[in-house]
């Protein structure tokens, strides 16, 4: 397994958002955490990133222990995230956002290419490339972030809600590229959605997370199949 | 009016030593939202470094004035920046996930221990700073009197300027400054250092006190152990007045300081010297705290 999280717990304060989540993201695959606001998905994200403290529970990433690992660290081992809310950095340039995100890399060659992958792939960035990151619309942002998350050159990729506040129009676009980035790249994905008819579609796997804990788990197909998830999330009678 | 013209040289000439200072504030403010109160006294170390440096410098370089203030500059701007990065480390980085208010008693901590630590070392009284280039007048008559100093601070302090702005807005690091100054943990989510940058800012911005330090002692040749109390205050203000967090603002609020407090000794009186800095901050506090280029910021949940 590529990463394993072990009964991973994340509170903030008295409030628990993770009470215990075990969940594996095998190589090259696409895995899917689903569930409604407040179900722990994006405190889990935030922990294998190392940007928020876990208090319990062990994160492994090739079988290596990254739970206490600073976030920079993290990124040096290659996993990178597009994360809630895009945090992109609205006083550099779209240039420099990218730029950022392929930081810890030198060879200014591959910088380059990787440049023109993403240009390709997002269209529009081209466009605003030399634009502060804080006069892009939402859709440009979310592109600007997956990109930016893509220029470290990640093995595993982690999206958070990537079709949060963009386009309906977009949001198709933007899931057809996770799965190009999958394929094409053979980046692993761990993707967090609200929107779960979509991240199933894609997904080779998924995680079903209630209230900071694993509910059910699967194939996505079956998942998608399900006759509860149906009801609960994919707002089927 | 040729009085005027003397004293808008001379109040350059400071306010581009306010500004180097200015903006060793204004950068440390901007990763970390902290005033650092013990900047003055970096400034200071910076002096008397340059004051045991000059003598053991003069003689290597065969008695070039300009080689020698060179280097000396360098060595005294390298002390001052290893200065800055260790009291980040050992005093404000332990801190910095306490309330604000914490890191900001231990600055003026520090800054105490400097002050009082620079006067066991060094002795209370001062010291006459040696005159690494002489001074030659280049313009001498009734009407102007212009000397090759003011000349000499006014560009050493303008070459500071472009190269720091060089290093933040073209250079790897500088824009990873930025990015720590917007936030830090999407900063570290792109695989940056933030204790490196943050380390680096405190080089950055004590290197430039040292280099200001170099350029006052030319011009008042005197240092003590306290002579960094009233430039820092001063410099404060400035980066203050500019929009504190804001280079370009820094640079203003320098020349602003330095201007009004020449002009004010010129035509008022010398007595104000000090206080019109002061009058200046509290004014601007109560009509525009954010400064003249700064915004007023959100705060961010």
């Amino acid at each position: 397994m590529m990463l394993e999280i072990d009964n991973l717990e994340v509170a903030y304060g008295a409030v628990r958002a993770v009470k215990g989540i075990s969940l594996n993201v095998a190589q090259g695959k696409i895995v899917t955490m689903i569930g409604a606001n407040g179900a722990g998905k994006s405190s889990t994200l935030r922990a294998i990133s190392g940007i928020t403290r876990t208090s319990g529970g062990r994160i492994r990433f090739d079988g290596r222990d990254i739970t206490t690992m600073p976030a920079h660290k993290i990124v040096a081992l290659g996993i990178s995230q597009a994360p809630e809310g895009r945090m992109i950095f609205a006083n550099l340039t779209a240039r420099e956002n990218l730029a950022m995100g392929a930081y810890l890399r030198r060879d200014t060659e591959g910088i380059e290419k990787d440049m023109d992958y993403v240009f390709a792939m997002f269209p529009k960035l081209k466009d605003r490339i030399d634009q502060p990151g804080g006069k892009l619309s939402g859709g440009e942002q979310q592109m600007l972030a997956i990109a930016r998350a893509l220029l470290a050159r990640p093995r595993l990729l982690l999206l958070d809600e990537p079709s949060l506040g963009i386009a309906p129009i977009l949001v198709r676009t933007i899931f057809e590229k996770i799965v190009e980035i999958n394929r094409e790249l053979g980046t692993t994905i761990l993707l967090v959605e609200q929107n779960a008819r979509m991240a199933l579609s894609i997904a080779d796997y998924a995680y079903v997370l209630e209230t900071g804990e694993v509910r059910l788990h699967g194939n996505a197909a079956e998942i998608a199949s399900d006759d509860e998830i149906r009801k609960a999330y994919l707002g089927e009678r | 009016m040729s009085e005027l013209l003397q004293q808008i040289i001379n109040g350059i000439s400071m306010g581009s030593i306010y500004a180097l200072i200015a903006l060793g504030y204004t950068m440390v403010y901007g990763i970390l939202r902290f005033i650092n109160f013990a900047h003055g006294d970096v400034f200071m170390v910076g002096a008397f470094v340059g004051y045991f440096v000059a003598p053991i410098v003069a003689p290597v370089v065969g008695g070039s004035g300009l080689a020698a203030a060179v280097l000396v500059m360098m060595i005294s701007m390298l002390a001052c920046a290893l200065l800055g990065v260790t009291i980040e480390k050992l005093a404000y980085r332990p801190l910095r996930s306490r309330p604000k208010l914490t890191a900001l008693i231990t600055a003026i901590g520090v800054s105490l221990f400097l002050e009082y630590g620079g006067q066991l070392v060094f002795g209370p009284d001062p010291k006459p700073f040696p005159a690494l280039i002489p001074s030659t007048m280049i313009v001498n008559s009734k009407f102007l009197v212009l000397s090759s100093n003011s000349l000499v601070v006014i560009g050493t302090a303008l070459l500071l300027m472009v190269l720091l702005r060089h290093i933040i807005f073209r250079t790897r690091m500088g824009t990873a400054m930025r990015a720590v100054s917007y936030d830090h943990r999407a900063a570290s989510l792109m695989g940056i250092n933030i204790d490196s940058v943050i380390s680096f800012t405190f080089a950055l911005g004590s290197g430039l006190a040292a280099a200001a330090a170099i350029l006052y002692a030319s011009v008042y040749p005197s240092i003590n152990p306290l002579m960094g109390l009233f430039p820092g205050l001063k410099a404060f203000v400035a980066a203050v007045l500019g929009g504190i967090g804001n280079l370009y603002g820094a640079v203003i609020g320098g020349m602003i300081i330095g201007l009004l407090e020449t002009l004010v000794t010129g035509y008022i009186s010398p007595i104000y010297r000090d206080a019109i800095s002061f009058a200046v901050l509290i004014l601007i506090l109560l009509f525009r705290p954010a400064g003249i280029l700064g915004r007023h910021e959100t705060e961010k949940v």
